[in-house]
This record gives C-alpha cells, structure tokens and sequence, in this order.
C-alpha cells in the first residue's frame, strides 16, 4: 500500500518533465519603474500578428513587472524576438525564454519540472575571481591614511609606513607611542598592535589578523556579488544566476546569451561612478555638461556639473549608511590612497561649492538597417546613460574618508549607499573560466542523452526478461519505478539536470539492476539448497540485503567526495548518482520484494520462474555458473 | 555445484595485473596523459560550418592572425571544426577568432562552444582531482576495515587501485583525452568496482564462518563461484548501457563512457582476482571473521 502511495506521488512529482516547454518571449521593462499593461502587450500581439507568427498563451506576469507570450513555433523564437523588439522600443527587454506548460494541478502540489543545465539549454557560463590581494592593499593602504590623519590631528609626531601585511610606526619618545598606540587602538579595534624598543626609536606594528582579512575578502566578494548581479540585470536575460563559490569565485549562468563578448564587457566593466564638482554658473559652456537626477522624486530636475572627473567608482572602496552625532542620516565613503589624495586636492580650494555624484548605467539604442540583399536587421547599440544620485555642498577639505549629510530620511542614506556600492567595484575581478554553448548543441546533447537512456534501458529490459523470467518483470517493473522516483527527487530537490547527469541516470539504470540480481541469486541458490518456494524467497531477499546496503553505502561514500570536489556538470553527474543508488535501495529491496509477493504471494507455489533453476536446468546453468 | 578452482590461477592473474600495471606506470611516467582543457587551461572554441570545411585554409587564416600554437582538428563531422588554443591567450581572443573566421569565409559559421580555462583553475582541479581520489580510497578502507576486517580494506583498497592505475594507463596508452568527465568516470569506476569487491568479500566472510574444515583457499574458490553469476550479470547490464552510452551519447560524453567501459571490465577481474589474491596472500583464515559475541548476532550487528 505504501509503495504505491510513494510510487503514485513519484509519478506526480515525475510527471511535470514530460510537459515540453513552449518557446516563448518574456518582456520586461528596461527600468523597474516601467510597467507592463494591456495596451503594450497588445502591440506586441498586434506585431506578431501582421508578421504572420502564431502566439498564444499571453499574459501578464508579477504584478504588471513583465509579461509572456507564448510561440507555436521554436523556429520563429528568434524573428518573433526582432520582431517585437522592433515595435515596442528600447524602453523593453524582449528576451527569450521557455515556459513550462506544467499543467495547474500539479504546479498546485508542488510540482516543477527539472532546470536544464547550461550544457542542454545553450548560454554562457563565467567564473570570475575577485583580486583578493589587490583588495587587502587597499585597506592596508586605508589603515596607513587613517592612522596618519589621526596622530595628525591629535599631534602626536612619528612616522608611518607599510611594510607587507603590517603597518609600521616609528616615534622618538616612548611617551609618543604609548599616546598613538591608545589612538590606533580606538581606531582600529581589528589591528593587533606590538610594541618593539630599537636603540634609537621606539616603534609601534599594527599587523592586520587573519580574521580581518577573512571578513575582507567577504566583504570585497559580496560585495562585487551585488554589483554584479545589478549588471546582469542590465542584460535583460530571463533566468540569470550569480553565485558564490569557495573563497574569492563568482560563478556567472546566462541562459540564451549569444553575444559573449558584450556580456564580458559589461560584468566586466572596473566601476560606474564619477565625482565632479558642479559647474559655476560663469563657467564657459564648453567646460560643463547638464544631468538629470535619477531619484524618482527629483523628476526633470538637472545640475551643470564640470567636465573634469575628480575621481570614478574603482578609487570607491565603501559606502555605508549610518547616523552622526545629531543622529541625521549620513553616508560614509572610504576611498584608496590615490582616490583620497585626488579628493583633497580637489575639494581644498573648494569648500562650500557642491560636488556631483554620477551614476553610468550601460543601456541600448536600437538602430534598424538595411542590408545589401534588402534585409532589415537590427543593430544594438550601446551607450552609457549617466545620471546624478546627489550634489551635496562641500564642507571642509576631503580626504580619504568623508560623509555626505543632509539626506532627509535613512530611507535616502541606504539607497544612497547600496547606490555608491553598486556602482564601485570593492576589488578588482577576472575571467578565470568561461564555457559558451551554442543553441543547437544543447538541443542535440538532449538529443543524444535521450537516446542513449532509451537504448540503454532496452537492453536492460530484454535482458533482464529472458535471463529471469517472471522475477525479471519484477525487477524491469521495480526499475522503472526506480527511474519515476529518480527523476521526482531530482525534480523537488530542484536539481539541474546536465549530461553528465543523463549519464549519470544511465549509469544507475544499469547498476540498479545490481540489487536484483544479487536478491535473485540468493533465491536460486535457496531453492537449490532445497528450499519450498516461499521459504527461499523470504531467505533470499534477507540475506541480500545486508549485502546490499554495505556494497551501496560504499558506493554512496564515493558519490559524496565527488559532489564535494566537483563544479558544474560534474556535481549534476555526483547528484544523480547518489540519488541513483538510495532509489536504486528502496526499489529493488522494498518495491521488487513487494510485486514478488504480488506473484507469488498467499499461495502455494510449486515452482518459481526464475530463470535457470527449472529442473534438469539447475546442473547445467550451475556448472556454467 | 563444484566450486571453479579459480585460485589455482591466481599466479597467473598476479603476473597479468603486474604487467598492467607495470605497462600502465611506464607509460604513466613516459608520455603521461593527454591532460585536456579543464587541466591545462587555455581555449576550446567548436565551430559548425554550412558545409564541410577546408581545415587547412583555416589553419593559414589563423596563422595570418597571429594565433600561434593553434590546433585545428575536424570533430565528429566534417562541418564541425574543434580550434585549441594553447594557454597565455587571453579570453577576449577566443572570442575574436570567431569573427575573424567569419570573416575569412563566405559560409555560414555557426558558434556552437567555446570554454575558456585560466591556468589557476587548471591546476586546482588537478589538485582537487587527485586529493578526492586519495580521500575516497582512504574512506573506503576505514569503512570496510570496520565492517569486516583490516585484510579485507587492503584487498579492497589494492582492487581499487589496481582499477584507476590501469585505466589511467589505457588513457595514457591510447592518447585519448583526460578532462574533468573522464575524472568523474574515474571515481565513479572506484565506486563500481568497490561495490563489485564488497559482494565477493561479503560471501567469502560469510563461507569463513559458515564452512568448517576448508583451507581459505577453497572457500574463496566456493565464494567467487557462487558470486560468479551475479558478477557477470551485473557487469553485463551496466556495460550494455554504458556501450548505448559510448555509442549514442554524443563527443561531449565519449571519454566518459570509455573510461566507464573500461573500468568497469577491470573492475569486474580486480574484484574476483585482486581482492581475493590479497587475501589469501595475506592468510585470511576464520580467526579473521569470528564474531565475538553470540552466535547470530552478526545480523543484527550488520543493520544499520
């Protein structure tokens, strides 16, 4: 009764990846402000039917955020795409997708079909390291400004330098360092301070903890892992993934993305910040520029800022929203050395004039031409849209660390900050990986693993049929449920299937059957030790066992270490395996022991149709054994 | 059933595994393996062509290009053409290649993958690779040195080893490609083959205890006889479906299914031979395998 209960929600859970996905246009707005409604998908519509491309299935999805149209036909994806792309603007992102078709009882209880991995679906996989070192000698760099800045003020006289992973202070009286090393200490509470007596100076280490380092290195990670994300979403594609692996790796999953080089550039790309100075009113024209603010609230309002950058995103080491003293909403920035010096020269004959702060964002114009041959073909081109976050009036000389204050609430502070840090990169990052497959090989690797799953398993069948008999109709019967269990599990677990993972699946298919035979041969010898029937079947399948779980225990050992070391298509293969041998188990010692008893069960049996054990048969089959 | 006399052999099978392994270390060390591009970084670009294409053309407009070291082989089909670059290539270029075969052709050139591997990655996964096969071979020998006994860990353990050496020999012997699938399949050998080994070790425990007045010699010959049919079944359904896989499984999964075909067949003689040549050589006897306590209580010790 259980079985068939877990057998019955196996299929359940199975079935929504026998439902092929309709190829079909997603449409979202370029900006999140832009909202999708009835008159603009029914232009999309409109064009779709004067080109002649049969749609259905269209409707608006997240709460008017975008919408989906769905295409008969797989071939026409992409003009439908063009076609689309053309009527409505380069206000929309018309990206290509494939919706499920998951019918709405089963997406009621739960059920999902599996993710194709990139390797099946076609885009573009990235692996970019974060510079982990350059990220730790800025904050090195940041530790000597800020300790220089300090005994400066508090007039304690000494020399600092750094020298590798320390930071090195040299005084002329013990009385000095005692004085700075109270100060550093309030500062910089992270640094470990060692105090070494020279014969002429007395010097004070400040060496920066391993633990300090590791929350660097997270901080530079996530942080480009925001940053990062925000790009992607630039690209407008339908099902992105941005992902954190190990230490200082981001993995990067485009699905449907062709043109890999933009995508480079983009990710890529150092910052997308510029501070300048706002232009005086008497300033000649050709020396200013004009920018809209980008705040919702500040609609058509615009700044003249100069021409000059003082400095851009990648001098931006952080930003963070806070309050002062009066307990008013603030935004602290930390820049580099060389930011910070830039910073200072600029803003110190400057005081009370107001600096602007740019954000550049990558967007695109589409330009529609016409070929030699009379096609029209549709160029994107890129260009940066820089609009202004603030302009606050400068206070005093700024140097490596200031505040912007003035905002009106800790709503602004905080978006205000996430702004800055979207738009500086913590630390620098590079391609270490790049896997690019193109659409038609990701149909034909599923293709081929759909090929080799059917032969493979025909084989099996036939053989397991003509070498078992009867108890092989169990064993096929038990292995196809082990299958529809596999792929239910996969399925909820919401794994990605790849073609190492098909192999894997392959490979289960033929080891499954493993448990079976070993069940099997315990039966035949039981029967030929001189056991009844029922006798030698409840004996068998005991004995089995044991020797079952302690071979797939091993198995499963194996399969975990290599879930551990792998990436990608390989974990996908470790995933399926694993899976594999646990239903592979249950089946065969839970399911094939229950249709067994369904043959034979309840009655008495005369003979088993085993295969090999017939009779004058049992001789033969035992000396070819 | 007379028990096969399989051990009367097993000086043969001892000489046999020796040269294989011994031919397997020699080419090993001699020519190594034919690392691919998840181990020695670089560029992987496969372009398909309208229809078939002139590979020395290319080669020349690769030459002009400047893209020295470039190797250019058909792959599959004559349409489909497999460009490696050499490490110290920059991503950015791979990229350009494609335009720049565009442009030199007047066929359509359809981008079907390109992967790019920098060299530290390369190298980690080499690392990885060998740290994970050390990790599952030691893990299985503690498992099984505390399931059974220690005697049987190191036959197990020299099976296992016997079956990664001697497949990573055929691939070095046969200049067949080594990349990160060939590797899963290496590891997924070792589980096959361990799971192989553990069915024969069970059934030789078992006869220890069960059968009085045998030499050790003629209960592993008992042992693998009767284990003999289950091995060979079980061997066979899976290299049926790793054959269906070699053969309809497409360029990007062939090496791993070879390596399958291949360690799976080792696997299969390691387990009968291997495992069980240790341990009558280390003179497995009932002592070994004696259970302490109770009689019986080695079924209920045994479930989990």
């Amino acid at each position: 009764m259980l079985i068939l209960i877990v057998v019955a929600g196996g299929f359940f859970y199975a079935a929504p990846n026998l439902y092929a996905p309709d190829p079909a246009l997603q449409i979202a707005g370029a900006s999140s402000s832009q909202m999708i409604d009835r008159p603009i998908l029914g232009r999309a519509e409109q064009a779709l039917t004067d080109a002649g491309i049969p749609f259905f299935g269209e409707v608006i999805q997240e709460q008017g955020k975008s919408a989906l149209l769905r295409l008969t036909d797989r071939d026409q994806q992409l003009r439908a795409q063009a076609v689309v792309a053309r009527e409505l603007g380069d206000g929309f992102i018309v990206a290509l997708n494939l919706a499920p078709t998951t019918p709405d009882w089963l997406l009621q209880g739960g059920a999902t079909p599996m993710k194709l991995g990139l390797d099946l679906s076609g885009g573009v996989h990235f692996k970019l390291e974060v510079d982990v070192a350059a990220a730790t000698e800025r904050r090195l760099e940041q530790y000597e400004i800020g300790i220089k800045k300090r005994l400066r003020e508090e007039r304690v006289r000494g020399r600092v330098s750094l020298d590798g992973q320390r930071a090195v202070m040299q005084f002329r009286a013990e009385a000095d360092r005692e004085a700075a090393r109270k100060l550093v200490a309030e500062l910089y509470p992270e640094l470990f301070l060692d105090r070494v007596d020279e014969t002429d100076a007395w010097l004070l280490y400040a060496d920066v903890t391993e633990q300090t380092i590791t929350e660097l290195v997270d901080y530079a990670v996530t942080q480009n892992l925001t940053t990062i994300r925000n790009r992607v979403n630039e690209l407008g594609v339908s099902e992105p993934l941005v992902q954190r692996q190990g230490r200082n790796r981001i993995v990067v999953e485009l699905p449907g993305i062709q043109d890999t080089a933009e995508a480079k550039r983009i990710l890529g790309k150092v910052a997308n910040l510029e501070f300048r100075l706002v232009a005086e009113a008497n300033a000649p024209i050709s020396e200013r520029q004009r920018f809209e603010y980008r705040s919702a609230g500040r609609e058509g309002m615009t700044e003249w800022l100069e021409r000059d950058v003082i400095i851009s995103g990648e001098s931006v080491s952080n930003a963070q929203a806070g309050f002062d003293q009066n307990s008013q909403p603030n935004v602290s920035i930390s820049l580099d050395g060389e930011g910070g010096m830039l910073m200072s020269r600029a803003t110190r004959a400057n005081v009370k004039r107001r600096m602007g702060v740019l954000f550049i964002e990558r967007k695109y114009r589409t330009r529609y031409e016409m070929t030699e041959s009379g096609e029209e073909v549709a160029k994107r081109i890129p260009y940066d849209e820089k609009k202004l976050l603030t302009a606050p009036v400068i206070q005093s000389a700024l140097g490596a660390q200031f505040q912007i204050t003035g905002l009106d609430n800790p709503g602004e502070s905080s978006e205000l900050a996430l702004m800055l840090r979207a738009g500086a990169l913590a630390a620098p990052i590079t391609f270490v990986e790049e896997r690019t497959v193109g659409p038609s090989l990701g149909a034909e690797n599923i293709r081929l693993g759909t090929k080799s799953v059917q032969v493979g398993l025909a084989l099996v069948v036939i053989f397991m049929m003509l070498y078992y008999r009867v108890f092989g109709v169990a064993a096929v019967l038990a292995l196809s449920g082990n299958l529809v269990l596999l792929v239910a599990i996969m399925s909820l677990l919401g794994a990605t299937l790849t073609l190492p993972g098909i192999a894997g699946i392959v490979l289960t298919v033929g080891m499954a059957v493993d448990a079976n035979v070993l069940i099997f041969a315990r039966i035949r010898e039981e029967i030929r030790g001189g056991a009844p029937p029922q006798t030698a079947i409840g004996q068998g399948f005991d004995r089995a066992v044991v020797t079952i779980l302690d071979a797939n225990i091993t198995t499963l050992i194996v399969a975990i270490i290599l879930y551990a070391i792998g990436t990608g298509p390989v974990k996908g293969f470790a995933v399926t395996l694993s899976v594999g041998i646990i239903t592979s188990m249950l089946s065969s010692i839970i399911g094939t022991r229950a249709l067994v008893n369904l043959f034979y069960g309840g009655r008495r049996v005369q003979a088993l149709s085993i295969g090999g054990v017939g009779g004058a048969k049992v001789a033969r089959q035992g000396a070819a054994e | 059933m007379n028990p096969i006399p399989f051990m009367k052999w097993r000086w043969v099978a001892i000489a046999l595994s020796g040269l294989a392994i011994v031919t397997a270390v020699a080419s090993l060390s001699l020519q190594q393996l034919n690392w691919g591009l998840d181990f020695t970084g670089g560029t992987l670009i496969e372009v398909a062509y309208s229809d078939s294409a002139d590979l020395s053309s290319i080669r020349s407009v690769l030459a002009e290009e400047g893209y020295e070291g470039a190797v250019v082989v058909s792959f599959g089909t004559d349409r489909d053409v497999l460009v490696r670059l050499p490490d110290g290539y920059s991503d950015e270029q791979g990229a350009l290649m494609v335009d720049k075969l565009r442009s030199s052709s007047d066929m359509a050139i359809e981008l079907r993958r390109i992967e790019f591997v920098g060299p530290q990655v390369g190298d980690e996964l080499r690392d990885d690779g060998g740290i994970a096969m050390l990790t599952a071979l030691g893990l299985v020998m503690l498992y099984v040195a505390f399931r059974f006994q220690i005697k049987f860990a190191l036959g197990a353990v020299f099976a296992l080893a016997h079956d990664v050496i001697v497949t990573l020999g055929f691939f070095s012997l046969t200049g067949l490609e080594f990349d990160l699938t060939v590797l899963a399949a290496l590891l997924a050998v070792v589980g096959y083959s361990l799971n192989d080994t553990i069915v024969v070790s069970d059934r030789i425990r078992e006869n220890l205890r069960k059968i009085r007045r045998a030499e050790a010699i003629d209960v592993i010959n008992i042992s693998l006889t009767e284990t003999l049919g289950r091995t060979l079944v079980t061997s066979l359904t899976t290299l049926l479906v790793l054959a269906a896989l070699a053969l309809f499984g497409g360029e990007m999964i062939f090496g791993f299914a070879v390596a399958l075909l291949v360690g799976v067949t080792v696997g299969t003689y390691s387990s009968m031979y291997v495992a069980s040549t240790t341990l009558l050589q280390l003179g497995v006897s009932k002592e070994d395998v004696m259970v302490p306590e109770r009689e019986g209580a080695d079924q209920e010790g045994m479930l989990p």
